[in-house]
């Protein structure tokens, strides 16, 4: 069995935190975003230890003394490019052709 | 009873004006209208002033580059005689990759003027990134508000992108689920910090972009012989076409068109937890683009230095698919990989430009930065996974939230006019409906109207005839 991820005192780590109920929400909200609460995450400097979940106090960039649950830990980045698209991967051929074409029956270039 | 939302919003009017540096109440001259050109140059500041500012902030100046093959390609479909030359303006080469530095520029140097300890912004755009950068140059701390995720916290990539280069900027990033509270939290952080308010709608950040505008008048005069005859901006919120239109003017271009370009989202709820994550885009499009046209004072400062109903000339809209499908053309055809946000206006000018003679001159005046999550392949990979139909086909079958379509052939590209005159008729609603009920426009008031809307004071008048018919 693994260990459960902790942050340790001065990691950088990321809390959630709840900032608005669905009752104190905004009035004139769609009823999907009505109904949930309005969520926050921000990073900072573990001011302790806690675990997953648990309480926390970090020191953000600017200095501020936030409270939340630990949700990560080393938080990373996982946006990628994925695969070419298909109905795109023809687009550049195509179109170098249709211009080579027409410069090749005299259109200036 | 108040609820936490309620009390905050109450104290905003006093948060605001602590920490915008400026007091617009000495620029309001009835429940209608304001002075808005004595608001937009109440910081003193020349032209010169501000070119001098962006040049030490390493900000503007980009390079101007010619699409000579796409021009031919757009020629070889369009009819004898007829193609404009397309120029872009590549403001990707701005420090952190937009145009968006121009704004910030100026509003981190008045910041810094002032004494403040730190800046906050309420964005999900590049507009972020550029504070943040701005604010690392001149050791002023900084907190960048955005609406990242969903209530299943998804990530929007492309904001989840910005969210990461303004934490490498070293900003604190709060990030946010799907909701207009961003600006209520952004107003409680202010308060507790007594930060500067880097609004993207103050006098400060759209005087920065008017830089632009004259940039693609002295560059294209240089280049041409003469200022450019179309100027085509992608339109969110209208800071980037006021203050683009507003630089051609300062620098002698008054007969260059204006055209403005949005991607179109219409059917889709900007504060929809579902539909959230079912967009491509998160700005330069008709969500933003439309409302606040429409009812520019909607925004975070009480008179939005944004106003381009004053400016336009057409407005023109695109779908995801079309920009998508341009977006990769520029990359394979221009050597020009950029953000897709940002070739929104590139999209509109390849349908404008057919429409056009071969000596009309077209300037895209932005492009973006992109990367993992802004590439349009991110967004078309993330749209797949969030339920959202990609394919092949005619873009005329594109519904926004649904379907992209990405066009076949070239000649598919059509940008579709927006009724400029329905806009200029809902401003004036709004105008109207943000008065006292009782209250009566005054002539002076209805002069504000034209000006507003670009039009005279019979067409306000006739407008608001009908809309007391209504």
């Amino acid at each position: 069995m693994t260990d459960a991820i902790r942050a340790r005192e001065g990691d950088w780590v990321e809390v959630e935190c709840k900032l608005l109920d669905p009752a104190d929400r905004s009035k004139n909200l769609p009823p999907e975003t009505a109904e949930k609460p309005l969520m926050m995450w921000v990073k900072g400097f573990a001011q302790g230890e806690a675990a997953l979940g648990e309480s926390l106090t970090i020191e953000t960039m600017t200095g501020r003394m936030v409270t939340g649950a630990l949700s990560a830990v080393n938080p990373g980045y996982f946006i990628t490019y994925g695969n070419p698209i298909p109905e795109l991967t023809n687009v550049g051929r195509e179109l170098r052709s249709r211009l080579a074409v027409y410069r090749a029956e005299g259109g200036e270039g | 009873m108040a609820t936490k939302f309620d009390a905050i919003m109450a104290r905003r009017g006093e948060i605001m004006r602590k920490a915008l540096g400026m007091d617009y109440s000495v620029f309001e001259q009835s429940p209608v209208a304001f002075d808005y050109e004595s608001m937009m140059t109440a910081h003193g500041y020349s032209l010169d002033d501000i070119v001098a500012i962006q040049t030490r902030a390493g900000v503007g100046n980009t390079p101007l580059l010619e699409l000579r093959n796409l021009t031919d390609l757009v020629r070889s479909i369009s009819a004898p005689g007829m193609g404009a030359r397309i120029f872009v303006k590549d403001e990707a080469a701005n420090l952190a990759g937009a145009f968006k530095d121009r704004r910030a520029s100026v509003s981190i140097f008045v910041a810094k003027e002032k004494g403040y300890e730190g800046v906050i912004a309420a964005t999900s755009g590049n507009y972020g990134a550029a504070v943040a950068s701005q604010a690392a140059r001149n050791g002023l701390k900084c907190i960048i508000c955005q609406e990242t995720f969903d209530s299943r916290h998804i990530g929007q990539p492309e904001i989840v992108e910005k969210g990461r280069i303004c934490e490498s900027y070293g900003a604190e990033v709060v990030q946010m689920t799907v909701g207009p509270e961003l600006f209520f939290h952004m107003v409680e952080l202010l308060d507790a910090t007594g930060y500067f308010a880097a609004s993207l709608y103050s006098s400060f950040g759209v005087s920065g972009i008017e830089t632009l505008g004259l940039e693609c008048a002295r560059e294209m005069t240089a280049l041409t012989g003469a200022p450019p005859t179309h100027v085509i901006c992608t339109h969110a919120g209208g800071g980037n076409t006021t203050g683009t239109a507003r630089g051609l003017k300062r620098a002698g271009a008054t007969d260059t068109q204006i055209v403005s370009a949005s991607v179109d989202l219409s059917g889709l709820h900007m504060a929809s937890d579902n539909d959230f994550n079912r967009k491509s885009f998160t700005t330069g499009h008709t969500g933003f683009g439309v409302p606040f046209a429409t009812w520019p004072d909607r925004a975070d400062v009480p008179r939005n230095a944004a106003r381009p109903l004053r400016y336009i000339d057409r407005y023109l809209t695109v779908t995801q698919g079309e920009v998508f499908y341009i977006t990769e053309a520029m990359a394979k055809l221009e050597g020009l990989e950029r953000g897709p946000a940002g070739n929104t206006a590139m999209t509109a000018a390849v349908s404008l430009a057919r429409e056009l003679p071969r000596e009309a001159t077209i300037v895209v005046q932005e492009t973006e930065y992109t990367g993992a999550g802004k590439h349009h392949w991110s967004q078309l990979n993330f749209a797949k996974e969030m339920g959202v139909e990609v394919r092949a086909g005619d873009p005329k079958d594109n519904v926004p939230g649904k379907v992209i379509v990405l066009p076949e052939d070239i000649e598919q590209i059509q940008a579709k006019d927006f009724d400029l005159a329905r806009m200029r008729k809902s401003y004036v609603r709004n105008a109207l409906k943000n008065a006292p009920a009782d209250y009566q426009p005054t002539a002076d008031d209805i002069a504000f109207l034209a000006a507003d809307t670009n039009s005279d004071a019979v067409a306000v008048e006739a407008i608001i005839a009908g809309l007391k018919e209504a």
